[in-house]
């Protein structure tokens, strides 16, 4: 049994939603945030953490995540995907709707958010289909969509070709308050591509997906968000016109969030090389040029939150030949793990920004509780230690997939301790 | 025991100029075995080779299945229709049962680039690559190499133009990869829709005439034009690109005397080659198909473990004889 009053002790405090960063106290009483503060009273039957040398953050929230069920339960489970975010540091987790059935009714988003409740483990927010049966035709009944738990929409997985469609969809979600999720993608542009169109894919004789195929998607959503208020959700950005495009229309006051993903942001199609389907992915791992990109909008915010974009598939899939093998990368396990060390060791970026694009600017954009330790809310917790090297082993995970290119790399620091309103969920 | 090859034959771009050479010098010797009356010799005698074979093809399948008699082994066949793949086998299944049978070697032909290596990874048998997707073909580059070789006595500093569809074509990508190592200078000519973005990087030229390659080249390698790449909206139609990519007579006509014509076959006469053009003195297409079985006894005479130097004694059945 998790104890009810918990006291993390001298942990250095990052939390930006206060402007913090200090070794200080933190105490945990029934379930919220009780006090911060230095050399904090506590009671006789809290659990002591000792925190020296450790970072005390917000649980951390990941806005994309395919947990698979209903339907795919053999790449992944609610309860399995929740239990593999608690063991990254994520307390907050958005599950995507491209499941079988897809996610597109009231009583398929109150089936998702009871069983990641059931669970027990980070919560699980339910995202709504944006059309029924992610058909790309006609809207789901998006009220009540919200009314039964859902936090946005998305076709994801499939983009909305339909300009018609995504106007009305971001028009009619703004009386509700949710952003409008994209997988920006030209399906015309995009057609029969397996990886990156570059100088990679010429070489291996596989079918390419230029750049521009995601650029018009990118263009087209930003302009119709322009059009009509509605906040457009961009999702794992990967080319340097997009980035730009992005910037540009944030300046000029467009309603947009956005996602880089830890794998966009640290590999290039050369990883495809060898046609390791571990790194098939969509949208596909890209030239240096965009990787880059990708890196400098992450750093500057125009890529405001940090996505893993999770994306389990059973290995039985994953070992085929390279057309023949789905897309996606799993990443609950490894994301924290390789921005600390490819980002906050290396001084690219400081643990603020860091825990600002992976807890509060992601539970803000998605109008989520969270992102936060003001005094008052649920407890939401993530305790990391910057100084533990490991090595990431896909045997180890509990996600049911282990489909990584990140296998075998070096990493350093991860979370210790990850507690989900007051309770000790994974240590 | 391992090569002088490595223990597989996957593409042309693994190989060493070396290499490539070898394989070369290593056919010599064998293409008179298919001029005797008694065709067989007993060097890959024992030897046990599936000939799986995953998608469409004759001339390919033929060739390497007479290479492998002609050379004394047992040979089975699997083709796409009828085969466990059909029913649902995974590639990786099929790998794991050819090698619960202890077979010696693979010829594997399959529609998914990469696959030749898949199979490669997972399975001690010597794999060769019949083609894979739109990767290789290193075969028929090699046995391109040789025709090439055969009439012009060198390769070196040679202009070679491949005419057609590029994008799709495992041909184009081993003959590029060939012809660069032994530094020939290669072009490619095709319609802007089936040429692969910035293949420039690979160090060829791009020609957006046919005149100005055919004016360019010493020699011109056409493709095959799948017509299917009529239907997915690469060209407009047939007649167009015959009008404007096809090797014609009339385009040949200023073409000097030794302008070598070849074509990987199938032909679709009067698409990407005139009749005339593929009858006539410029084409080397049935010398391809000849040389074409003396390349793959000299690929699975040496991945066997065959030392190229042995190839003639091993020929008269001698000493030579693979272990």
């Amino acid at each position: 049994m998790s104890p009810r009053r918990i006291l993390f002790r001298g942990g250095r405090v990052v939390d930006p939603s206060q402007g913090l960063d200090r070794v200080l106290d933190l105490l945990v009483d029934d379930g919220k945030v009780a006090r911060l503060g230095e050399g904090l009273d506590y009671p006789d039957d809290a659990r002591v953490e000792e925190c020296g040398g450790r970072i005390v953050i917000p649980g951390l929230v990941d806005v994309h995540v395919h947990l698979r069920e209903p339907g795919g339960e053999h790449k992944e489970t609610i309860a399995t995907g929740a239990r593999a975010a608690v063991a990254g540091g994520f307390t907050s987790i958005c599950a995507m709707p491209n499941t079988d059935p897809p996610i597109d009714s009231p009583a398929t988003v109150a089936f998702v958010a009871s069983a990641g409740r059931q669970a027990g483990f980070s919560r699980v927010y339910p995202v709504g289909a944006i059309s029924l049966g992610r058909r790309g035709e006609q809207l789901t009944e998006i009220g009540e969509l919200v009314e039964a738990g859902a936090v946005a929409i998305t076709d994801d997985g499939s983009p909305v070709m339909d300009s018609g469609l995504m106007r009305m969809a971001l028009a009619y979600s703004r009386a509700f308050d949710i952003p409008v999720a994209d997988h920006p993608e030209d399906m015309g542009l995009s057609r029969g591509g397996v990886m990156n169109e570059g100088l990679v894919s010429a070489r291996l004789g596989l079918q390419g997906k230029p750049n521009s195929a995601e650029d018009v998607h990118i263009a087209r959503d930003l302009l119709v968000a322009e059009l009509t208020g509605g906040h457009i959700h961009l999702q794992h950005v990967s080319t340097r016109l997009g980035v730009d495009l992005i910037r540009r229309a944030k300046a000029r006051g467009v309603r947009v969030t956005a996602e880089a993903t830890p794998h966009h942001l640290l590999l290039t199609d050369a990883a495809v090389d060898g046609y390791r389907t571990d790194a098939k992915v969509n949208p596909p791992l890209r030239a240096e040029e965009d990787r880059a990109a990708v890196e400098q909008g992450f750093l500057d915010g125009t890529l405001d939150t940090l996505a893993t974009d999770h994306a389990p598939h059973h290995y039985d899939e994953k070992e085929q030949a390279f057309d023949d093998a789905p897309f996606g990368i799993v990443g609950l396990e490894t994301a924290l793990g390789l921005m600390l060390t490819h980002f906050l060791e290396t001084k690219k970026l400081d643990l603020r920004t860091l825990v600002e694009r992976m807890s509060g600017q992601p539970a803000r954009a998605f109008g989520l509780p969270g992102g936060t330790l003001k005094p008052g809310v649920p407890a939401d917790v993530t305790v990391v230690d910057p100084r533990i090297e490991w090595v990431v082993d896909p045997d180890t995970f509990y996600s049911r997939g282990r489909n990584t290119p990140f296998a075998g790399a070096k990493l350093r620091g991860r979370a210790v301790l990850t507690v989900v309103g007051g309770r000790i969920v994974h240590e | 025991m391992v090569s002088s090859l490595g223990k597989d034959l996957v593409g042309i771009e693994d190989l060493t100029a070396q290499q490539i050479l070898s394989i070369l010098n290593t056919a010599e010797p064998f293409k008179e075995i298919s001029e005797r009356r008694i065709k067989k010799v007993p060097v890959l005698r024992g030897k046990t080779i599936v000939n799986l074979f995953l998608e469409p093809s004759t001339r390919t399948r033929i060739s390497f299945e007479f290479a492998e008699k002609r050379l004394s082994a047992d040979t089975v066949n699997i083709n796409a229709t009828g085969s466990s793949v059909v029913k649902g086998e995974t590639l990786v299944d099929t790998a794991r049962n050819l090698e619960a049978m202890r077979i010696d070697m693979v010829v594997i032909r399959h529609g998914s680039s990469g696959a030749a290596r898949f199979l490669a990874e997972r399975i001690p048998s010597n794999v060769i690559n019949a083609g894979d997707g739109a990767h290789e073909h290193p075969t028929q580059a090699l046995l391109d190499l040789l025709t090439i070789r055969d009439q012009k006595g060198k390769i070196e500093g040679l202009k070679v133009c491949i005419i057609g569809d590029i994008l799709h074509s495992r041909v184009a990508r081993s003959n590029i990869f060939g012809l660069l190592k032994l530094d020939a200078e290669v072009g490619v000519c095709g319609p802007m829709t089936l040429l692969p973005q910035g293949i420039e990087v690979l160090g060829v030229k791009v020609f957006r005439r046919v005149e100005e390659a055919i004016e360019w080249a010493d020699v011109l390698n056409v493709l095959r034009l799948q017509l299917e790449r009529m239907k997915s909206g690469f060209i407009p139609s047939l007649r167009e690109y015959n009008r404007f990519y096809g090797v014609s007579t009339a385009r040949l006509e200023r073409a000097p005397r030794d302008l070598l014509v070849l074509h990987p076959g199938p032909m679709n006469r009067g698409v990407e080659i005139d009749s005339a053009v593929a009858d006539g003195p410029h084409s080397v297409i049935l010398k391809q198909v000849t040389n074409g079985v003396a390349i793959r006894m000299a690929v699975l005479y040496l991945l066997a473990g065959g030392a190229p130097e042995l190839a003639e004694a091993a020929k008269q059945g001698g000493e030579g004889e693979v272990p």
